[in-house]
This record gives C-alpha cells, structure tokens and sequence, in this order.
C-alpha cells in the first residue's frame, strides 16, 4: 500500500481533523454503526491506510468508501496479508521498480503511443486520441499486470502462479509472464469460454500453462475465479494468484490498479507534451474494470478532467442480460469484495452477457464503485451493436482493428458525439484506451458484420 | 454458557464425540429435506447445520455446491428456509445456519439475526466473513442469542486464534485440510499441530470438519487433541443422495 506516501501534509491534516466524520463515511450500507474506536475498534487496525483522493479522508483499510474488504475463507487470509505485506516491502525497493520498467519496455513493448485520429476527428469535431494499449505484446493491457505480479511473486519465493481467465487475454498474459519468469502456471477457465475460445487456449498450452476447464456453475469468468480461489486455498505455500483486474478482496484492487496506472501516467504526460495540456476527458470499458482503474487513477487529482468508464449494456433490451453491474446492478459482496453486482433479490449472483468476453462479468472492481458513489467518474452504456458499430469505424476509419471491449469505450464516444461537443470546449482532447487488438475477436465479428 | 457450547460438552460428558451432521436446505428435495432432519435429530445428531445454498459457494467442494445449486434450482431461498424452519417440531439438537455473506447482506443482516433467532437458530458459519469483517454482524447475532462461529486451520496463527477467542462464543470450527468441504482418505499430519494451537488459544469446545467421513478417521489423533466434535458434509450428502437414510450415517458414529 502506498498510504502516506502518497498524501501531501496539508492532506494528512485535513484528513485527520475530519477522521470521526470519516468513520461514517465507510460503512458498509446496512452498517448503522461503524467501526472506530468509539466503537472498541483498535483505531490503528481500521484506519492505517488511505488510498487518497481529492477531498477524501482516510478510509477503513482495504475500502473504498463504502466498497471493497476482505470477503474470503479465514484460509485465504494469511496469503493476502503476506501479499500486503510484500507490495509494501518489495513493490517499493528501486530495483524491483528497475527490473519492472526493463521488462515493460523490453518484453512488453512499453511506451505505448498515444495515437491522434484524423478521420474520426474531423467526423467528430473534436480531437480523439487513443492509448495504445493494443499494441503490447500478447495484445493487451494485461501485460501490464502480469508481468508486475509474477515479478512480485517470485521475489516472495512463490514458484507458480494461477490465475482466472474469461476470454483467455488474462491467461495468455499470465502464461507469457510466468514463462518468462521461469514459474509454473495453471489457468481456469469455464468450460463454456474454452471451448469459445480456442485459439487463447493453444497459446496459453504453448506458453506452457496448465488451462484446467471449470465445468461447475455458469461454466464461465465468475466460476473460473471461484475454482481459481479454491486452488489458492491449497496451493497458497508455493503458489501466488495473479489477479486478473481491478477486483476481488483487498489488497487486489490496489495492486492490480497501481500495475496498471502506467497506462494513465503516461497518457498524461505524452498529453502534456503533445498539446501543452491535459485531456479534456479520458474514456475506457469497463468489465472487472482493470484497464480502466488504470487510465483514470492518475487523472482523479485533475478536476478538469472529465472521466467515463464504459459498461457493456448487452443487446440493450430492458431486462437483457448484461455486463453493467455499476448502472444495472446493486451492492453485494462477491469474490472477496463488497461491490455493485448483478444480483437477484435473494443475493444469488445473476449471470452476465457481452459480445465481448472480456467484459462478461458480474461485478465490477470496488473502486470504480466507489468512483462513481462520489460522483468523480461517470459510468455509461454501450450495447452490443453499439460496439460492434465503432468496431467497423475504426477499423475503417483509422486503420486499426480494436478488441470488442475497447469498441465499448469508442462507441460510447462516437453515440454521444454531439452532445460532447456542444459540452467540451473547443479544440477539446479526448483519450480512449484501447485496452486490446481485436484480432481475438474476428469469429464474433463475422457473425454480426458483413465482410 | 451459549447453548451451542453446551450441547457439545453434554455429549462429552457422556463419553461421546459430539456430532455435528450438514445437509444443504432443500436437499435432497424440498419434500424430503425435513423428514431427513428429523431423522438426524432422532439418530444423536447433537448440532445439525443447515446449509443456505448460494450460487458461488467459494469454500466448498464439488458434492456441496452441486448440492447448492439443484437447491437452488428447486426455488430454495434463505426467507423461505427460515419460514420452514419455523414449522419444524421442536429439536433436540442445537440448530447452525451455514451460508454465505451475500445473501444474509440482501435479506439484511439486522431482520435475518431476528428471524433466524425466531426459527429457533443458534449459531451461524458465515465463511466469506473472517475476523476483520465480522464485527457488526457478529454484534447483531449476537443481541439475539446467536453464535457466529469462528473457522480456523492450518495456516491460522495462535495469536490470529487468540483475537477469535476474544471475541467467539458457541464452539470453534477447526478446518483439517488446507482446502475446500470434501471427503478425504486421510487427514494430514498437520492437523495435530492446528487442534494444538486451538487447544491453547481457545476455552471453546472444538469442532473437526471438511473431509471427515468415517469415525476411524479420527483413531490417530491423540487422546488430548481428541476433537469435541466432527461435523460431516459431503460424505452424508452422498450417503443420503442414494437413497440411504440420513440416520444410518450417524449410526456409524455413535
């Protein structure tokens, strides 16, 4: 955890003067009382750590306001402390932070380029951008992720790693960090989403992953995670699990976050050099929202900063299936955290949908919860058409093939253009993250566009 | 002393393991799920958990959640198990709802504390609820008589066990192997060394479970680690599952 390190001395006061407001600030929604040392809570347990933002006391460790915790067996409990305990010792020495940049650059293929677009520009009437992400090696941000926890893990001496996947982008980016690293690697993945996609499979078996199917429950993410889980219970000794997103219990969302901030950093600083400003609004999908996380947290301290996540809405129809637990969905603890879920009213986890894999899951990562409760970020919706639609634009337009979950993030620009420029000023900038390539999409697209 | 404790100590007394039988709500069918819970309270089952399924049971094997999920299916519900509940005849043996946190979260935790109290429920295994999470809820069960008893295991230091024991009523729920609920052949040589750590920290009575099937499991634990108690899931699920009478499983253990 990066607690006080991050938070600038008048911050550090003000957040102390506003402490016992802040003790009601965290609760969760049925909490009436809360913790706090009124409450015979040990203050220093609760409130050792603020992940800060503008405005922000600190807050109940492991939360994000309301959102977030350690939903999980009393078995997994050892494993996530000694996990925390790690991010705070290693995560900041100089060298782990060196041999990480090497492999980003080298092996990843970082910086990536922040790409302007004419064409749609010029469509648009205001200056679109895209982060690169897609560009990567293994054709996504999950590189980024990976590459930091199997780097992590095999400096606390873990020699495996597991891991969840959906759409395989997580599995591929796992087994690719693992054998670079020299560890061991076993991948869930629903039954349903094996057979769905292939091709994510063979790269994974070549990469020389272990891919185990999960065939109970919906056979899809949210199992495989749960298989994942029950794995780690076992396999906590020798083996880390490399979270896929921003999500499940604390300290995951964090570390998956401060992985992935790389993409945000250097969005703003290239911004800055290309323009001589920062972004007018910055715009991502949204599934475990892991890329997202990414983009947005460097930006949250820049109120000029408009920022948008994008969820996947399904077929759009009332009632449909989707992917869009922050605008659809309602509080409920799942995978370790408390976080918007699609849920029914008895709390049984409902399953998602999205032409996009990558972004078919239930619940979405405690802080964009959080992000969105106080209202610094805006969530919207893209439908499957809607994404399908940007797909071939950009493809056309620009030159460039996006994964489904990227053309959500598009797609929400390009259905709202006219309402963007008459909001933005001017000459106005406005970032898309390209989280991925859509080469892994090609079978879902033929089914829907001409070619 | 918590009801629940007491049971458990009123089988010791006796000479005996106190035994602590699981069957998922609604299993093997909502028809049958209550004759077969009789059928426990008639054979010596001193505490019976029932089981609230839910769609992703994180801490269970395969027999239980397979078990969670045809409940489910049959339209199985945590207001509708706490309704039944309460028609059931009176029991002789202490009742324990064991189920996950989101559904307790949905029904709110404050009405759920007051109507499993009113079923006639006395404790509860919540295991996606560890100590850092427990406070309220255990608060709120506890205002109504109900235990929230605490899971420990392998990995699970004697000063973690300590902080349970401050605040823990009922009995101690001792995880054997470092896994899911499932039977196993044999249990490891750990789990000595887990009941030993549980001795010194807790005045609590400690129960055994996950992988338990046959009292001869126990043969190699020494007299003074000797469990209070042994819980059984998956095994009796199974038994019970092929058409066998819940009351025969017992039998073998009494």
């Amino acid at each position: 955890m990066k607690c006080s390190a991050s938070v600038g001395q008048g911050e550090t006061e003000a957040a102390t003067s506003e402490q016992p407001q802040s003790t009601c600030g965290v609760r969760l929604r049925w909490r009436r009382e809360t913790c706090g040392p009124e409450h015979g809570v040990p203050a220093g347990r609760y409130f050792q750590c603020g992940t800060k933002h503008p405005g922000e006391f600190l807050m109940k460790k492991g939360y994000f306001g309301d959102f977030g915790g350690q939903f999980v067996p009393e078995l997994l409990m050892p494993p996530l402390r000694e996990l925390e305990a790690a991010m705070a010792t290693i995560m900041s020495s100089p060298s782990f932070q060196e041999e990480l940049d090497d492999l980003l650059r080298n092996f990843a293929g970082r910086e990536t380029p922040l790409t302007f677009c004419p064409a749609l520009s010029h469509e648009l009437g205001f200056n679109l951008w895209l982060k690169r992400e897609d560009l990567l090696h293994t054709g996504a941000h999950k590189i980024n992720n990976t590459l930091g926890q199997a780097l992590l893990a095999r400096r606390m001496g873990k020699r495996s790693l597991v891991a969840e996947t959906g759409a395989g982008q997580h599995g591929v980016a796992t087994a690719a960090a693992a054998a670079r690293l020299g560890m061991g690697c076993v991948i869930y993945m629903g039954a349903e989403d094996v057979e769905r996609q292939a091709p994510n499979v063979r790269r994974m078996k070549l990469l020389g992953a272990e891919v185990r199917p999960v065939e109970s429950g919906s056979r899809t993410l949210k199992d495989a995670i749960n298989e994942a889980l029950r794995y780690w219970i076992s396999a906590q000794e020798d083996t880390h699990y490399c979270f896929g997103t921003a999500a499940g219990p604390h300290p995951f969302p964090t570390l998956v976050r401060d992985f992935q901030s790389v993409i945000g950093r250097e969005t703003r600083a290239r911004m800055l050099e290309l323009t001589g400003r920062l972004p007018d609004m910055v715009v991502a999908a949204v599934g475990g929202g892991s890329n997202a996380i990414g983009m947005f947290y460097p930006f949250l301290n820049d109120g000029s900063v408009r920022i948008t996540g994008v969820e996947a809405a399904g077929t759009g129809e009332p009632g449909c299936c989707n992917s869009a637990p922050l605008n659809l969905g309602s509080p409920g603890v799942l995978h370790g955290q408390h976080t918007m879920l699609l849920q029914t009213e008895d709390g049984q986890i409902q399953p998602s949908h999205s032409v996009s894999a990558g972004l078919d899951y239930p619940g979405v990562g405690p802080e964009h919860a959080w992000l969105q409760a106080t209202g610094r970020a805006f969530y919207g919706l893209a439908t499957d058409a809607e994404a399908l639609r940007a797909f071939a634009a950009l493809c056309r337009s620009e030159g460039i093939l996006p994964a489904l979950e990227s053309s959500h993030a598009l797609a929400w620009v390009l259905e709202h253009a006219e309402k963007l420029r008459a909001e933005l000023p001017g000459e106005s900038n406005v970032v898309v993250n390209l989280s991925g390539r859509g080469d892994k999409d090609l079978d879902i697209v033929e089914k829907h566009l001409p070619l | 002393m918590h009801i629940l404790e007491q049971k458990i100590r009123n089988a010791r007394a006796g000479g005996r393991t106190a035994l602590i039988p699981f069957i998922t709500a609604g299993f093997p069918s909502p028809e049958r799920f209550r004759g077969a819970v009789e059928e426990l309270d008639a054979h010596g089952a001193d505490i019976i958990e029932i089981g609230i399924p839910f769609s992703d049971p994180v801490a269970d094997g395969p027999v239980v959640e397979e078990a969670s999920r045809r409940a489910l299916a049959s339209g199985v519900t945590l207001r509708g198990i706490l309704k039944d509940l309460r028609t059931f005849p009176r029991l002789q043996a202490g009742l324990v709802l064991m189920g996950y946190m989101n559904p307790i979260l949905q029904y709110g935790p404050d009405s759920f504390a007051r109507d499993a109290a009113d079923a006639g429920v006395a404790g509860c295994i919540i295991p996606d609820v560890p100590l850092e999470e427990s406070g309220e809820l255990r608060a709120m069960l506890g205002a109504r008589g109900i235990a929230l008893i605490p899971l420990v295991g392998q990995n699970t230091a004697e000063e973690r066990m300590r902080e349970y024991a401050a605040v823990s009523e009922g009995f101690v729920y001792v995880v054997s192997v470092m896994g899911t609920t499932g039977v196993r052949d044999g249990l490891p040589p750990q789990m000595l060394d887990t009941l030993r750590r549980a001795r010194d920290a807790f005045s609590l009575p400690l129960a055994l479970g996950f992988g338990l099937n046959r009292p001869e499991q126990l043969d190699a634990v020494p007299a003074g680690l000797q469990p209070d108690a042994a819980v059984f899931g998956s095994a009796l699920l199974r038994h019970i599952d092929a058409g066998r009478p819940a009351g025969e499983f017992l039998d073998a253990w009494r």
